[in-house]
């Protein structure tokens, strides 16, 4: 397939690169950006691996097509993937607060859920323990049977609050 | 002042923030210049011979290198001695669908894809084995001809009198249990990047590397060298970040062999990885399980006999199956004290992907089938689930009927935490209608006393080094596949040393680099390679204190060190200390690479600057820091490097029967827990509301990573207990995905309370034993005896489905005496079930096949 000329807004970058219409922007951002923090758990958008921010909302970036977000005669939208939410180059209260309370283990799925944490804090930043669950019912762990990650949820909410 | 200063804090594994902010690396984010994409062609009959394959028209098309097949590597290799029946690539027959027959080797994924389709393949179909109990029967088209009646292996064993033991009982029960296979299905899909360098003198490929996900890199280094005829010596394996591993990644993997192959055909450097459905099909799971348990008890609640007989459906390949099949008979011992032991194992074959290894290897379902029927002898001798456990405890140290030692046992501790925070007894009897709380207890080995392939060798080795900047690097072998294990050894380092671990780092499971570990399986590796780390840190503090010693003018025993700092024994210990490994232990946290930069240079300039100077003419002194200890014994002694290894004692090694050595371990953990459920009547639906888990782990090292285990293993157990199955038809998997295999998600979780029981373990490195494994067994059987409680019904048959609860429940209200599902006794409708796998497809009325369907026979 004959390659294209895009331009994609990932991390507040904008970045042009030429790829096949038909490529996904989970491989788009992995093999062509070198942003490996995405990962690819599953063929069939069950894990949540993948998950990116567009315009700030979780998108499974394994079921969607790189030219999509590409920027037309407007920019396109902005991407935000795992290494986006750092904080000036050292962690994000969340993922402190994931590393101090086990909320990551193996450490395969923690990406996907750094992006909907994040997402959901920034629409809720206080929210019930039954809408944390909700929110986070679309990505998958094997590790951690998610209980620590709740604690993580929790104190990075605290420090969150202990800082403003 | 706490008796430790680093073992027993709460810290983050020394690699999370890389896994917080994706910099961490997994073997599919690596990429090398030149690298090319292998897709592997997988058999669609589940028993097949091989007649013809034609890659001419794959190998045409534009873009792909080569077309590796079964003939370029056709040595057989396997993870155990006894079980060398794999070949990197089907060689003349296949045997599951799924089964590795062809690897396309090609510039892109599309282009590989595309060439698969084109590969020609000559199949005769052979007849196919499903059921365990049927392929037991067969006379001829045996999987593999070396194993008459597809049978791997089977085992009897008798320790005691059984006979007498049941005849002394004044009640025996025998029930069949059968619990559904299970899989790992890790996050991260396996994935091999495998690579040649070029020789130097021949100008000929020569060394191979090899980065994998892999819980033992040593075994595969092993068994690539087996396949591939090449010296171990010149192959390099290196583990990145692990995804996660459960046993699934605990032997080698088709597409790590074939990736080699390929890499060597391709004269260029190839990655292959799995996509979600070939994780299902390379497998190594739980086996279904069918367990005919009897066990006979006197009045008082005194086990006298024990009998299991135990029918392993283990799938194509051997794998670990000749353990998995052992464990399951050893471990009836070292939980409870039990006289009399009867066990008859089978391990068969069928044509279904293998099973292998899976967190708590071998004894999950037989201890399902145990305390099940542990629980109906408590409610017919009218004793309390809780006290019919606490009479039957073992009384260590001690050695069990079938040559187990025990030495510390926490379970009685496990089982009074559990009982209170649960308020067993206060709650328990005023539960609503369908509601109850069910307990029961397990155990792990921590570590095999004896390695796969036997030998006097240590099970693990860690070297160290320390230069003159007081950085302190540390050799481990151990594969850190998310358990912690390189925290673990940070931590153990650390405290021997008296630093803090912003000091340290681990370079860990690289073989050119690492000296040998068996690996990451059966919980072995805080303990032994925790003890080799102790042992390392000892004989490395042993030249520092001596160095220390001179400088302070006394004996190097009285050479104290703690906190970043050395000082004289009876001597005030320096102030500030406190402080800064407290400031040490929050720097960790940062992201690895800057905390290290920053305390190595500020130390360093320390060193260079002031500190040199201050050395030139001092007489003896009181204290110093830690960098000035070093750099005495590095001057002293030249480079400070230490190392330590650790062997499995000769006592904890087991009896000398056949089979004896699968199950001995120099320490065991323990588990007691209690579940609270709720039963739909209408619907049979089961709710968790909650598991308490109290956890005997010798000593938490870090209570964090033992808390994360723990309930991890407790999640597991109830994914297998409530909803995970692999369910088959006619070999085909009729659910190779996250979604279909129901992993559960986090509204499906229950909370899960971890307590954690220290019981100091006389060998373990601080006292600590295994924390991964041990719990996951119990949390299947106390949710079946929940459920018991809750509505009167025993589930015999794992997981509890709501229709196989329905069932149970419609069975008891129109007095059925006996259920038994998969024989067909279902008074609700089918009247014949399908004896593989989900057992709910009855015979002949299945979903409808596709025409393509490759297991739609003519």
């Amino acid at each position: 397939m004959k390659k294209e000329l895009i331009e994609l807004r990932v991390n507040g970058r904008k970045h042009e690169l030429a790829i096949e219409p038909s490529e996904l922007l989970l491989d788009v951002l992995r093999q062509e950006l070198d942003f490996t923090g995405s990962k690819r758990g599953c063929d069939d958008s069950s894990c949540g691996a993948c998950t990116v921010l567009v315009d700030g909302v979780p998108t499974l970036s394994c079921t969607m097509l790189a030219m999509s977000c590409a920027s037309d005669e407007q920019d396109g939208p902005d991407i935000t993937t795992v290494e986006g939410i750092a904080d000036h180059g050292a962690l994000a209260a969340i993922q402190k607060a994931y590393g101090d309370w086990g909320g990551a283990q193996c450490g395969f799925c923690t990406p996907g859920f750094m992006v909907t944490v994040k997402a959901l804090l920034d629409r809720n930043p206080e929210p019930s323990e039954e809408e944390i669950r909700h929110a986070l019912s679309g990505n998958l762990c094997r590790c951690t049977g998610y209980t620590q990650m709740y604690q993580a949820i929790k104190a990075a909410i605290e420090a969150e609050q202990a800082n403003r | 002042m706490s008796e430790f200063s680093v073992i027993g804090k709460r810290v983050a594994l020394v690699d999370s923030a890389g896994k917080t902010t994706g910099q961490g690396k997994y073997t599919d984010d690596l990429s090398v210049p030149g690298m090319l994409t292998g897709k592997i062609l997988h058999s669609p009959y589940p028993h097949a011979r091989i007649k013809k394959i034609d890659t001419s028209k794959a190998e045409a098309v534009d873009g792909v290198v080569c077309v590796v097949t079964g003939p370029d590597a056709p040595n057989k290799y396997g993870i155990l001695p006894v079980g060398h029946d794999e070949t990197a690539l089907a060689v003349e027959k296949v045997r599951y669908v799924g089964d590795n027959v062809a690897c396309v080797v090609a510039e892109s994924e599309s282009i590989a894809e595309r060439a698969l389709e084109l590969i020609e393949v000559e199949y005769e179909q052979l007849p196919a084995w499903f059921d365990p109990e049927d392929s037991m029967k067969a006379e001829k088209d045996w999987i593999h001809p070396q194993r008459p009646n597809n049978i791997e292996k089977d085992y009897h064993h008798v320790f005691g009198d059984p006979g007498k033991g049941f005849a002394e009982a004044d009640v025996v029960m025998e029930h069949r249990y059968i619990a559904g296979e299970v899989t790992h299905a890790a996050m991260e899909p396996h994935c091999t990047l495998a690579s040649f360098e070029i020789d130097s003198q021949t100008g000929q490929p020569g060394r191979l590397t090899v980065w994998s996900s892999t819980q033992v890199p040593y075994y595969l280094q092993h068994k690539l060298s087996i396949v591939l005829e090449l010296p171990m010596q010149q192959i390099r394996v290196i583990k990145p970040l692990v995804g996660g591993g459960f046993g699934g990644k605990s032997e080698v993997i088709p597409l790590e062999i074939i990736a080699a192959v390929a890499a060597r055909k391709a004269k260029a450097p190839v990655k292959i990885t799995y996509t979600r459905e070939e994780v299902f099909w390379a497998h190594r799971g739980r086996p279904r399980t069918i367990i005919d348990m009897k066990i006979g008890a006197k009045k008082d609640g005194h086990l006298t006999a024990v009998a299991a007989k135990v029918i392993q459906d283990g799938g194509a390949y051997c794998s670990y199956g000749v353990v998995t099949i052992l464990y399951s008979g050893a471990l009836l011992g070292a939980l409870y004290d039990i006289p009399n032991i009867k066990y008859d194992g089978y391990r068969v074959l069928t044509n279904k992907p293998a099973c292998g290894a899976m967190r708590g290897h071998g004894t999950v379902n037989v201890r399902f089938a145990f305390e099940s029927q542990l629980d109906e002898i408590a409610a017919k001798l009218d004793i309390d689930p809780a006290e019919i456990r606490r009479i039957n405890l073992l009384k260590p140290p001690c050695i069990t009927v079938n040559n187990l030692r025990v030495q510390s046992y926490g379970l009685p501790e496990c089982i009074d935490k559990v009982i209170s925070r649960s308020g067993w007894h206060e709650r328990r009897s005023k539960l609503p209608p369908a509601r109850g709380m069910g307990m029961a207890c397990s155990h792990y080995v921590s570590g095999a006393a004896n390695s796969i392939i036997r030998s006097d060798m240590p099970h693990s080795t860690v070297n160290i080094k320390i230069d003159r900047d007081g950085g302190v690097v540390v050799y481990t072998g151990a594969s850190d596949i998310g358990q912690g294990s390189d925290t673990m050894v940070a931590q153990i380092v650390a405290e021997v040393l008296g630093i803090g671990l912003g000091r340290i780092r681990v370079i860990a499971a690289d073989t050119d680099l690492t000296p040998i570990d068996i690996g990451s399986y059966s919980s072995r590796v805080t303990f032994m390679n925790g003890n080799a780390s102790l042992r390392a840190g000892q004989d490395v503090r042993k030249k520092i204190a001596a160095a220390a010693a001179v400088k302070m003018n006394c004996a190097p025993e009285d050479v104290m060190m703690r906190d970043d700092r050395v000082w004289k024994r009876g001597t005030a210990e320096p102030a500030t200390n406190g402080a800064h490994a407290e400031q040490m232990l929050e720097k960790i946290d940062a992201p690895r690479g800057s905390v290290r930069e920053v305390s190595g240079r500020v130390e360093g300039q320390t060193l260079r600057g002031s500190l040199q100077q201050k050395r030139k003419d001092e007489g003896p002194k009181d204290s110093m820091s830690f960098e000035e200890a070093v750099v005495s014994a590095i001057d002293f002694t030249g480079a400070l490097t230490g190392t330590g290894s650790y062997a499995p004692p000769k006592d904890a090694r087991g009896g000398a029967f056949k089979g004896a050595g699968v199950g001995p371990s120099p320490a065991y953990s323990y588990s007691a827990q209690v579940a609270e459920v709720t039963v739909d009547e209408e619907t049979g639906e089961v709710k968790v509301h909650k598991v308490w888990a109290a956890h005997d782990c010798g000593r938490a090292l870090n209570p964090v990573s033992v808390e994360g285990q723990v309930i991890g293993s407790v999640w597991m157990g109830l994914g297998q207990a409530m909803q995970e199955e692999m369910v088959w038809k006619d070999g085909l998997l009729m659910n190779p995905g996250m979604l279909e295999y129901k992993s559960p998600s986090a509204t499906e979780s229950p909370e899960v309370e971890c307590i954690i029981v220290e019981s100091v373990d006389p060998e373990g490195p601080f006292g600590a034993k295994e924390a991964s494994e041990g719990s996951l067994a119990a949390t299947i059987p106390a949710i079946a005896n929940a459920i018991y409680d809750a509505v009167g019904v025993r589930l015999r048959e794992a997981p509890f489905t709501p229709e196989r609860v329905l069932a149970a429940i419609k069975a008891k209200h129109s007095e059925k005496k006996a259920l038994d599902i998969t024989r067909g006794d279902d008074p609700v409708t089918p009247t014949t079930f399908r004896e593989h796998g989900g057992s709910l497809w009855f015979k002949g009325k299945g979903p409808q096949r596709h025409a393509d369907d490759p297991s739609r026979r003519a």
